[in-house]
């Protein structure tokens, strides 16, 4: 295995009794990539992420993130990666400041640098004035901005982002989405779900899980191409669901 | 069917809801389409009586919402935006519950959600907490329908919902309006706009537009642009610092863009966009869809805050 792949992964199973959410799934990103990640609700996608940030342990195959296992190596990925999602991510208790001081020190940034880098962060958000403010009375797209903020601030090689942009509006989810590829161009390799079909073709290549696999994998034109689809919307709607139009 | 006048709601400095005005026929499919926070849940909440008003007034089946609340209790349905049936009852006791506090039975009015609820029915015995979301939200939906209102009130019912999911929701809701039921549904998916007769785009608290939806559509100021080429990352900087133009947002495998001019002049965009190492250039005259609209009264609102 080389290094220059920030996942790797080699049909990665989990089974839970008989039933199996991710069955055999394989593919790899590469450092400083936007990889989406896609299916329908139940596809098994939330299983695959939490096994891929060594929450929980597979039944079969093998994965490496970061270059470490996932099995063997799981407080290593957990601090080399950074997580957010759309429900959880920030304490609302704690100001924007506090929220920040936080992560880092978990992942045992020095306080010099932390210090150094929240006043950075708090410029380039325009966040100074509300810095000291509990976050719970900010409006949401600023909350979800400083989430990913935090989420990136230690610099991990890898951040999963899990619905990001739920509920955001439509300025908001496209200031979030210029934020994550100037993250991806800085060498960050980015993995995320939506269920906003255009958002999928921001990205560099999306997989689509239905019933546990990964049945496309490609760049968004490949997976029109290959569909004969005009747009990510019409592709999902072909593979996740092939009977949708029948139904009612 | 509804009728709401001149109502505003404040949670203390927050101005949730600013002079909403909205009328609803008999029958309709009324959208009321906005991010999180923009007031979507707390005008639904004084609607279904939950909540009351600071000025302004609301009557729902020629009730009001205030003084006839108890009345109209037992006669809209509502699907609030968190699940909110019993977890530890089944799927079928949740139903016979509801059927029977509004004094009626499931065989009664079983056809209204039959094509619904038949796709739970397999799981009838499970409990709720331990259906998917999917799931949930048919039971949801079921509950919400069993008594035949005339009027339903749908708090987001799509949120977090895979878009094949999500357009199967929708032709539920047609076939609900087809018996003649009046429906009034919130979410923040722009694109599901187009599934209703009249709609309402809500931001901060405002009603910024209330029509059908290609009315609003064909109000869309200007002439609007997408715009490709071969180097995806820099064209969205390179037409913000184009000298005319006035919008340029990222919109899927495009960037939609208006210009300041009336009349765009494509050959001297495309060679200013040649001369900064793009290739492949692509621009092509659209027609909106209900985000772009959405975009540009987001940017009016915020013009006119700023006065």
């Amino acid at each position: 295995m080389s290094n220059e792949f920030s996942i790797e992964v080699h049909e990665l199973t989990k089974k839970f009794g008989d039933f199996t959410a991710v069955n055999e799934i394989s593919f790899n990103t590469k450092k400083g990539e936007i990889f989406g990640f896609l299916g329908a609700n139940g596809a098994g996608k939330s299983t695959a992420m939490k096994m891929l940030c060594g929450l929980l342990s597979p039944t079969g195959g093998m994965a490496k993130v970061a270059g470490f296992d996932i099995y063997k190596e799981r407080e290593k990925v957990k601090s080399r990666i950074g997580y957010m999602s759309q429900k959880f991510s920030l304490y609302q208790d704690l100001t924007a400041r506090e929220n920040i001081r936080f992560y880092a020190g978990i992942y045992g940034m020095p306080d010099k640098e932390i210090k150094l880098k929240t006043s950075e962060l708090l410029d380039r958000l325009h966040l100074h004035d509300f810095a000291d403010v509990q976050i719970h009375s900010l409006p949401l797209g600023w909350k979800q901005k400083l989430a990913f903020s935090v989420a990136v601030f230690h610099n991990p090689e890898i951040v999963f982002l899990d619905e990001p942009t739920g509920g955001v509006d439509p300025v908001t989810r496209r200031e979030f989405w210029e934020m994550i590829t100037q993250t991806a161009q800085a060498g960050t390799t980015i993995f995320v779900t939506t269920h906003y079909m255009d958002e999928a073709e921001y990205c560099d290549r999306i997989s689509i899980m239905v019933d546990g696999r990964i049945e496309a994998l490609g760049s968004p034109e490949e997976l029109k191409r290959n569909f004969g689809a005009r747009s990510m919307d019409e592709v999902f709607i072909q593979l996740a669901r092939p009977t949708a139009d029948k139904i009612g | 069917m509804i009728s709401i006048k001149s109502i505003n709601k404040s949670y203390g400095a927050v101005m949730a809801l600013n002079n909403i005005n909205i009328e609803v026929s008999k029958g309709e499919i009324f959208g009321l389409i906005g991010p999180d926070g923009a007031g979507k849940t707390t005008l639904i909440r004084i609607l279904t009586t939950l909540l009351l008003p600071d000025t302004g007034s609301a009557q729902v089946m020629n009730k009001d919402v205030v003084n006839d609340f108890r009345a109209l209790r037992r006669e809209f349905g509502y699907m609030p935006g968190r699940f909110s049936l019993y977890e530890d009852l089944t799927v079928s006791e949740n139903l016979e519950l509801f059927a029977s506090i509004f004094g009626t039975t499931i065989e009664e009015n079983y056809y209204l959600i039959e094509d619904i609820y038949k796709q739970i029915e397999p799981f009838k015995d499970r409990r709720a907490g331990k259906l998917s979301g999917g799931m949930k939200q048919k039971l949801a939906l079921s509950c919400a329908m069993i008594h035949k209102p005339e009027v339903i009130f749908l708090d987001e019912p799509t949120t977090g919902v895979d878009p094949v999911s999500r357009k199967e929701f929708w032709q539920m809701l047609k076939k609900l309006k087809g018996y003649g039921i009046t429906i009034f549904v919130s979410t923040p998916y722009m694109d599901e706009a187009s599934l209703c007769d009249r709609i309402a785009l809500i931001q901060d608290g405002h009603i910024m537009s209330i029509d059908t939806p290609n009315k609003i559509v064909s109000q869309f100021d200007g002439k609007l642009y997408a715009i490709i080429s071969d180097k995806k990352h820099g064209l969205l900087k390179d037409l913000r610092e184009f000298p005319s133009a006035r919008s340029v947002f990222l919109f899927g495998s495009h960037i939609h863009y208006t210009d300041k001019n009336e009349e765009l002049r494509k050959a001297e965009l495309t060679d200013y966009l040649k001369l900064r190492g793009h290739d492949k250039i692509e621009i092509l005259e659209i027609l909106p869809v209900i985000e772009d609209c959405f975009l540009a009264l987001m940017g009016n609102l915020k013009d006119a805050a700023h006065v």
